[in-house]
C-alpha cells in the first residue's frame, strides 16, 4: 500500500458483543481492503473506539465510512485522512542476539528511542512506538540480527489541538455539505 | 406481575400491532407455542418449510407497507428461513425474523440444533440480536421493529434462548427507542433540492427513473404531481412497477435488462436522470460505464451509502421520497417538453415492446394478458422469477403501488406461493395471483398445504413451459442451444394440487384461458391453473449481460402484426 493512499477512520461502537464481528463481516462481503483496525475503550463509557486504516487506491473509502455508519451498533465513523493528526502505533519485536550482537542492537535501539523491556541469553525484545515509517525502518535494521518474533497493534489516531471529543449527537439532516464532524473544545 | 419470556415477547408483538406469525415449531421454540393460544389476537399460519414463512412474512410485509412476522426454531429452522431473510434484505422488506436458540449454559457447546443464527445472517439482516434475559425482550422487540420499518426498511432477527422464554421479569414496553448509532435523514438538503430543481428546469431531455423507494414512503401523488407538472417520461425498476399509473401516458415501463426498447433508448438519450428511491442494480443499469451517457444525474435516496456506490451521481439528495419531492416540487416549473415527449412517443411505435405475436399456440404472455383483463388490473400479482416474472412485468398493467410483488435482489425461484399466501393474508379483500414457473413452483409447492388448511384464496397461474425458461433462454442466446440441466420431466400439477385439497384445471387450448381464469376467480379458497404454454418463448427484449441499454435486441417478430388486445392501454 502507498502511504500517499492510506486512509484513517475512526469509528465509535457500543461496547457490545459481535460489534468486531459486523464490522469485519463487513469489510470482507463488501470487499474492503483494510490494512489495520485497532480497537480499545474510548473516553467515553460504554463506547470503544476503532482506529480503521484503508487504503484508498483500492478501496472507496466514502462507500467504507458509509457502510459502517450503517451498522446499528456504530454510532459515529468519521474520516480524520485531512485533518492534522497524531497517529501512532506500537510493536514488539523479538529480536536473536548474541554476546556480539547485543551491543549493535542496542545503539539502534536507542537511536530510535524505542525500548528494551525484556533481554534473555539468546534474545530480546524491543518495543517500539511510533508512526509506521519508524516502525518499518527500525524493523527493517533490526531483521538482519534475525526477528523472532513481531507483533503490531495497528495505528491508533487522534486529531491535534483543541478539537474535542468525537460528537455522537445526531447529526442534523444535512449530510450533502461534509458535516462539521470535530466538536470544538469549548473555551473557558 | 412477573410474566415469563414468551408472554414479554407476545405482548410486546400485540404492542406493535402484529396480527399474524408465518411459522413452525420446533423444541427451543415450544414454551413460545405453548403461551401463543393465550393471544388470540396472534394468528399463526403453520407453513410447511420455514423459507416459507419467511417469504410469506416478506409478501405481508410489502402488500401492507407492515411489519411482517416469522417463527422458526434453533438449528435447522433458524437456517430454513435464511434464504427468506436474504430475499427480504435484498428488496429492503421489513421483516422480523423470531428464532429459538438453545438455552443458555448450552450455548456455544455445539449443543443439539445450536447453531449461531445471528453469526449467519449478519450480512443478511439491518440488525439482529441475541437475547440473554427475559427482561430486555421487551426493549429489543421494540428496537427490532423500530429499525425494520424505520429509514430504509429491512429484516431483524431476534434469536432467544429457550430457557428466557420460561424465565420470569416484570413486563414494561417502552415508550420510545434510544439506538444512538441509528440515525434516519429524511428532510433532504434544501441547497441540493434548488439545485435539482434548477437542473430538472433546465433540461431539454429529463425522464424520471422510479424505484420501489417510491412505493416504501407512499410518494405517488408526489411522483404524479412532479412528472404531470414538468411533463417528465417515467420510467420504473421492476420493483418500482406500481409507483407511478402504468396506464398513463407518461409512463414508459420498466427500464433494464427486459425492459421496454423505448425505455431505455430515453434513458440513453437523457439530458437529466432524476432517479428516486431506486438503487442502480446492474439488471436495471446494463453496463454502467455506458449507462445514460448524456445525463446529469440526481439520486433521492434515504440510504446515504447508496449514494455514488454504482453509478456516478451529480446532484445527490439524501432523504424520504416523499418529503424531498414536496419540496422539489415547489421549484420545478411547468414544462410541456413537445419536442423529447414526441421522440419519446416515436420510438415507442417503432418499437412495440409489448406486442403479443399472433399465432394459436399458448403463449405465456397471453395468460398474463388475460389474467389482466379478466381481474380488470385489480389484483395482486405475486411472481416467481424467470421468464414468468418477466412477462408478468410486461403484460399486467399495474396502476396502484404494491400490486406487483416479485423477488427483485435476490431472485429467489419459489418466491411466488408463500409471498402470495402473505400477500393475501393481509390483503383477504384483493385477488391474489401467484404466477409461477414450473420449476420455482417446485421449490415451493408444499405451501399449498399451508393454502389450503387455512383456505388462503391465491389463485396459482402455473406458465408451464417444461423448461427452466430463463436458464434455457441464455443457453440459447449464448451456448448454442446446448439445453444442459433444463428441461425439465413435471409432476402433473393438477393432481398435485388435488392431493392436497385444492381444485385445479389444466389449460392447453387458448380458447379456454378466459374461462380458467373466471373458474379460478369464482372460487372461494386457493385454486391452480397449469397453462402448458409455448416451451421456447423468449424473453424481448433484451439486453444481453454486460452490453449498455443501447444495445437492444428486440423480439424477431416485432413490426409483424400488433395485436391490440380488448383493453386501451397507453404504453401499447
Ligand atoms: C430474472 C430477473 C430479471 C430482472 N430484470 C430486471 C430488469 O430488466 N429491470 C429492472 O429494473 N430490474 C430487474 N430485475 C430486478 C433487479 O435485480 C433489482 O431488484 C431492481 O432493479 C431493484 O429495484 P429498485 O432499485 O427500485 O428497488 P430496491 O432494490 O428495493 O431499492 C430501493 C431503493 O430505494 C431506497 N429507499 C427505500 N425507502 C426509501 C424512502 N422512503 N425514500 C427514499 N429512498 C428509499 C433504498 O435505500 C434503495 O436504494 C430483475 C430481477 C430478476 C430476478
Ligand atoms: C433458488 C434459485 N435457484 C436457481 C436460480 C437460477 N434461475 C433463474 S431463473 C431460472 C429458471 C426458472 O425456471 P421456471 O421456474 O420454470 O421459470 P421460467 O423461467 O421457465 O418462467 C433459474 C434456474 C434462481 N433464480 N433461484
Ligand atoms: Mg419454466
Amino acid at each position: 500500500m502507498n502511504s500517499k493512499t492510506k486512509r484513517t477512520l475512526v469509528a465509535l461502537v457500543e461496547d457490545r458483543p459481535g460489534v468486531l464481528n459486523r464490522v469485519s463481516s463487513l469489510f470482507r462481503r463488501r470487499n474492503f481492503n483494510i490494512e489495520s483496525i485497532a480497537v480499545g475503550h474510548s473516553e467515553q463509557p460504554g463506547l470503544s473506539r476503532m482506529t480503521i486504516v484503508v487504503d484508498g487506491a483500492t478501496t472507496a473509502v466514502e462507500q467504507v465510512r458509509k457502510q459502517l455508519d450503517k451498522v446499528i451498533e456504530v454510532v459515529k465513523v468519521i474520516d480524520i485522512s485531512e485533518e492534522p493528526i497524531v497517529a501512532r502505533e506500537l510493536a514488539l519485536i523479538k529480536v536473536h542476539a548474541t554476546s556480539s550482537t547485543r551491543s549493535e542492537i542496542i545503539e539502534i535501539v536507542d537511536i530510535f528511542r524505542a525500548n528494551i523491556i525484556d533481554v534473555a541469553p539468546g534474545s530480546l525484545i524491543v518495543e517500539v512506538t511510533g508512526d509506521e515509517d519508524k516502525i518499518e525502518s527500525l524493523y527493517n535494521l533490526l531483521r538482519r540480527f534475525g526477528v523472532k518474533e513481531l507483533s503490531r497493534t495497528g495505528k491508533i489516531a487522534m486529531v491535534r489541538g483543541a478539537a474535542g471529543e468525537i460528537n455522537v449527537e445526531p447529526e442534523k439532516p444535512e449530510t450533502e455539505e461534509r458535516p462539521r464532524r470535530i466538536r470544538k473544545a469549548k473555551t473557558a | 406481575m412477573k410474566r415469563t419470556g414468551a408472554q414479554i415477547l407476545c405482548e410486546s408483538l400485540v404492542k406493535e400491532g402484529v396480527e399474524v406469525i408465518f411459522g413452525f415449531p420446533g423444541g427451543s421454540v415450544l414454551p413460545l407455542y405453548d403461551t401463543l393460544p393465550q393471544y388470540p389476537q396472534l394468528r399463526h399460519i403453520l407453513v410447511r418449510h420455514e423459507q416459507g414463512a419467511a417469504h410469506a412474512a416478506d409478501g405481508y410485509a410489502r402488500a401492507t407497507g407492515k411489519v411482517g412476522v416469522c417463527l422458526a426454531t434453533s438449528g435447522p429452522g433458524a437456517c430454513n428461513l435464511v434464504t427468506g431473510i436474504a430475499n427480504a434484505h435484498l428488496d429492503s422488506s421489513p421483516v422480523i425474523a423470531i428464532t429459538g436458540q438453545v438455552a443458555r449454559p448450552f450455548i456455544g457447546k455445539d449443543a443439539f440444533q445450536e447453531i449461531d443464527i445471528t453469526g449467519i445472517t449478519v450480512p443478511i439482516t439491518k440488525h439482529n440480536y441475541l437475547v440473554l434475559k427475559a427482561e430486555e425482550l421487551a426493549t429489543v422487540v421494540k428496537e427490532a421493529f423500530y429499525i425494520a420499518r424505520t429509514g430504509r426498511p429491512g429484516p431483524v432477527l431476534i434469536d432467544i434462548p429457550r430457557d428466557v422464554f420460561v424465565e420470569e421479569a416484570n413486563f414494561h414496553y417502552p415508550e420510545k427507542v434510544n439506538i444512538s448509532g441509528f440515525k434516519t435523514i429524511v428532510q433532504g438538503h434544501p441547497s441540493q433540492i434548488k439545485k435539482a430543481a434548477n437542473l430538472i428546469n433546465e433540461s431539454k431531455k429529463p425522464v424520471i427513473l422510479a424505484g420501489r423507494g417510491v412505493i416504501i414512503s407512499g410518494a405517488f401523488p408526489e411522483l404524479k404531481e412532479l412528472a404531470e407538472k414538468a411533463q417528465i417520461p417515467v420510467i420504473t425498476t421492476l420493483l418500482g412497477i406500481g409507483c407511478f399509473p402504468e396506464d398513463h401516458i407518461l409512463s414508459l415501463g420498466m427500464i433494464g435488462m427486459h425492459g421496454m426498447a423505448y425505455a431505455n433508448m430515453a434513458v440513453c438519450s437523457a439530458d437529466v436522470l432524476i432517479a428516486i428511491g431506486m438503487r442502480f442494480d446492474d439488471r436495471a443499469t446494463g453496463k454502467v460505464s455506458g449507462f445514460a451517457p448524456h445525463a446529469q444525474i440526481i439520486h433521492i435516496d434515504i440510504d446515504p451509502a447508496e449514494i455514488g456506490k454504482n453509478v456516478r451521481v451529480d446532484v445527490p439528495i439524501v432523504g424520504d421520497v416523499k418529503h424531498v419531492l414536496r419540496e422539489l416540487n415547489k421549484q420545478v416549473v411547468v414544462q410541456t417538453h413537445l419536442d423529447w415527449i414526441g421522440q419519446v412517443e416515436e420510438w415507442r411505435r417503432d418499437h412495440p415492446a409489448v406486442v403479443i405475436r399472433e399465432t394459436d399456440e399458448l403463449l405465456p404472455q397471453y395468460v398474463i394478458r388475460k389474467i389482466y383483463e379478466v381481474t380488470q388490473g385489480n389484483a395482486i400479482i405475486v411472481t416467481g422469477v424467470g421468464q414468468n416474472q418477466m412477462w408478468a412485468a410486461q403484460h399486467f398493467w399495474y396502476n396502484k403501488p404494491n400490486t406487483l410483488i416479485s423477488s427483485g435482489g435476490l431472485g429467489t425461484m419459489g418466491f411466488e406461493l408463500p409471498a402470495a399466501i402473505g400477500a393475501k393474508v393481509g390483503k383477504p379483500d384483493e385477488a391474489v395471483w401467484a404466477v409461477a414457473g414450473d420449476g420455482g413452483f417446485q421449490m415451493t409447492i408444499q405451501e399449498l398445504a399451508t393454502a389450503a388448511q387455512d383456505n388462503i384464496a391465491v389463485k396459482i397461474a402455473i406458465l408451464n413451459n417444461g423448461f427452466l425458461g430463463m436458464v434455457r433462454q441464455w443457453q440459447e442466446l449464448f451456448y448454442k442451444k446446448n439445453y444442459v440441466a433444463t428441461p425439465l420431466s413435471n409432476p402433473d400439477f393438477v393432481k398435485v394440487a388435488e392431493a392436497y385439497g385444492i381444485p385445479g384445471l389444466r389449460v392447453t387450448d387458448k380458447k379456454l384461458v378466459i374461462a380458467a381464469i373466471q373458474r379460478a376467480m369464482e372460487y372461494n379458497g386457493p385454486f391452480l391453473i397449469d397453462f402448458v404454454v409455448e416451451p421456447e418463448e423468449n424473453i424481448y427484449p433484451m439486453v444481453a449481460p454486460g452490453c449498455t441499454l443501447a444495445e437492444i435486441i428486440e423480439a424477431p417478430w416485432n413490426k409483424v402484426k400488433v395485436h391490440t388486445g380488448s383493453q386501451e392501454t397507453s404504453n401499447l
